[in-house]
């Protein structure tokens, strides 16, 4: 008790509700103000969670991110705002935060997590908290917290759907006693192809924070060796077992998670039965006279949304070859989605049924509009 | 009979549908159900060798069937058997 902080006058008025708490008190929040800790990635759920960690007066905390903010985040991103379109999500979340809690000491990590740099930024905090946006890193996350012993206080989010759990606490089971081994890519759309509601991550995110403090405080009961499931739609909340599996194989170094996750190309690029064009190639080819079929496999809605001008045909991907007999065979077939993941799937599954003149538009409508023709708008 | 329930990512491959009623008296033979009813599901589940894929969980109640008999743990009328994929959406 005597090696905590003291608080402040200004601070002990500000977390006055948590001072009478028994549960938290004065020694609690001292505890709290001696914390650190870590919270990768500062999007859906890494802004209720930086929040709420900073107004409940964590001492410590560190965020690593090295993206900008975009108008389509702020539709979930709350730390971030209108004014910040642009700016860097680390400086804006600064800015937010300092202005929400000043008391908050504040490390920036504006930089990719990699297995180069990850045990030397997570030395130093007591927890880690993952709001990352993909497999590679969630791995990569779970490995370097075994390693270095610390509690992972994880969240997801998909649709209307969310996962929570706390991993590596005082013995309990990690990521990779849950799920072995990540997805091939493609076969698990990410949010920005199959879309988030906006308040999901709010639930998961601000889970995750309440976690968190029980851990710095020593307090309760964690969801360590339990995966809650979260139903927006239904709104119904489920927990599942979760146990150590006695088959996992140890986690002795870090790895190659780019490659672990199936995420390095040059292996499969030469094999595709279909070219790759970029949206500016595609348009360079079309200024010079290029005159494909364009097959749009998205779905109507998105077409709604925003579709290209010169397409021809809107089919969703997962049927298309349902409309095989109907699409030319001597004639170059260009095909596109929202981001290209689709559309490389529709080509495959062309290519299959013999068709050889395919061109996948890579980066989608989204690459159109951003590097072609910017009067589109993105989604 | 028992009861399956589908995760939003695999929804697109059975119609829409949440929870279907499949017949087995064990998971295997309800996943194998709710797979012939919907066979575009298999390649999503399944590796090539017929394995249930490793970030694709199958809960009977609140127990993982990995820590119980795989898929031959047997199931009731009111079983509850869950899938549930690995998701990693969370930042951007």
């Amino acid at each position: 008790m005597s090696l905590l902080p003291e608080l402040s006058n200004e601070e002990i008025a500000r977390y006055s509700r948590h001072l009478i708490l028994q549960e938290v008190g004065l020694e609690g929040q001292r505890k709290l103000k001696a914390s650190k800790v870590l919270c990768v990635g500062t999007g859906g759920l890494g802004s209720p969670l930086l929040l709420y960690l900073a107004a409940a007066g964590v001492g410590t905390i560190g965020i690593v991110d090295f993206d900008f903010v975009d108008a389509s985040n702020l539709q979930r991103q709350i730390i971030h705002g209108t004014a910040t379109i642009g700016v860097s999500k680390v400086a804006s979340a600064k800015a937010r935060i300092a202005d929400l809690n000043p008391n908050v000491t504040l490390d920036i990590y504006e930089e990719p997590l990699t297995a180069e740099n990850a045990l030397r930024i997570f030395a130093g905090y007591d927890v880690i908290v993952d709001g990352t946006d993909n497999f590679p890193t969630r791995y990569l996350v779970n490995d370097a917290c075994v390693l270095l012993g610390k509690p992972n206080v994880y969240g997801s989010i998909f649709k209307f759907e969310g996962q929570a759990t706390v991993f590596n606490h005082q013995g309990g089971p990690n990521y990779r006693d849950l799920y072995p081994e990540p997805p091939p890519p493609g076969l698990v759309p990410s949010c920005a192809e199959g879309g988030v509601l906006g308040i999901l991550p709010g639930v998961i995110g601000t889970i995750q924070a309440t976690e968190t403090l029980k851990i710095l405080l020593g307090i309760g009961t964690t969801l360590s060796g339990r995966l809650l499931l979260y139903d927006a739609m239904n709104l119904r909340f489920r927990e599942l077992k979760l146990r150590r599996d006695p088959d996992a194989k140890p986690i002795t170094e870090l790895i190659d998670y780019q490659g672990f996750c199936g995420l390095t190309p040059e292996p499969l690029a030469p094999s595709e039965p279909f070219t790759r064009l970029s949206a500016r190639q595609a348009h360079e080819r079309r200024q010079a006279g290029w005159d494909p079929y364009v097959l749009d496999v998205r779905k109507p809605f998105e077409a709604e949304i925003v579709a290209l001008p010169f397409a021809d045909r809107l089919h969703p991907h997962e049927d298309v070859l349902t409309i095989a007999a109907s699409l030319p065979r001597d004639r170059d077939i260009l095909v596109h989605c929202k981001l290209g993941g689709r559309s490389a799937k529709a080509c495959e599954a062309l290519a299959a049924a013999g068709f050889t003149r395919l061109f996948n538009l890579d980066g989608g409508i989204t690459a159109w509009a951003t590097d072609v023709d910017p009067t589109l708008p993105t989604y | 009979m028992a009861t399956l329930h589908i995760p939003t990512p695999l929804r697109a491959y059975t119609e829409g549908q949440a929870a279907v009623r499949v017949d087995g008296t064990t998971v295997g033979e309800a996943l194998a159900a709710l797979e012939s009813a919907h066979p575009s599901l298999t390649k999503h589940l399944r590796d090539a060798s017929g394995k249930l894929r490793s970030f694709v969980n199958v809960y009977v109640g609140d127990e993982d069937i990995r820590f119980l008999e795989r898929e031959a743990t047997p199931v009731g009328a009111d079983t509850e058997i869950t899938i549930v994929p690995s998701i990693a959406g969370g930042g951007r």
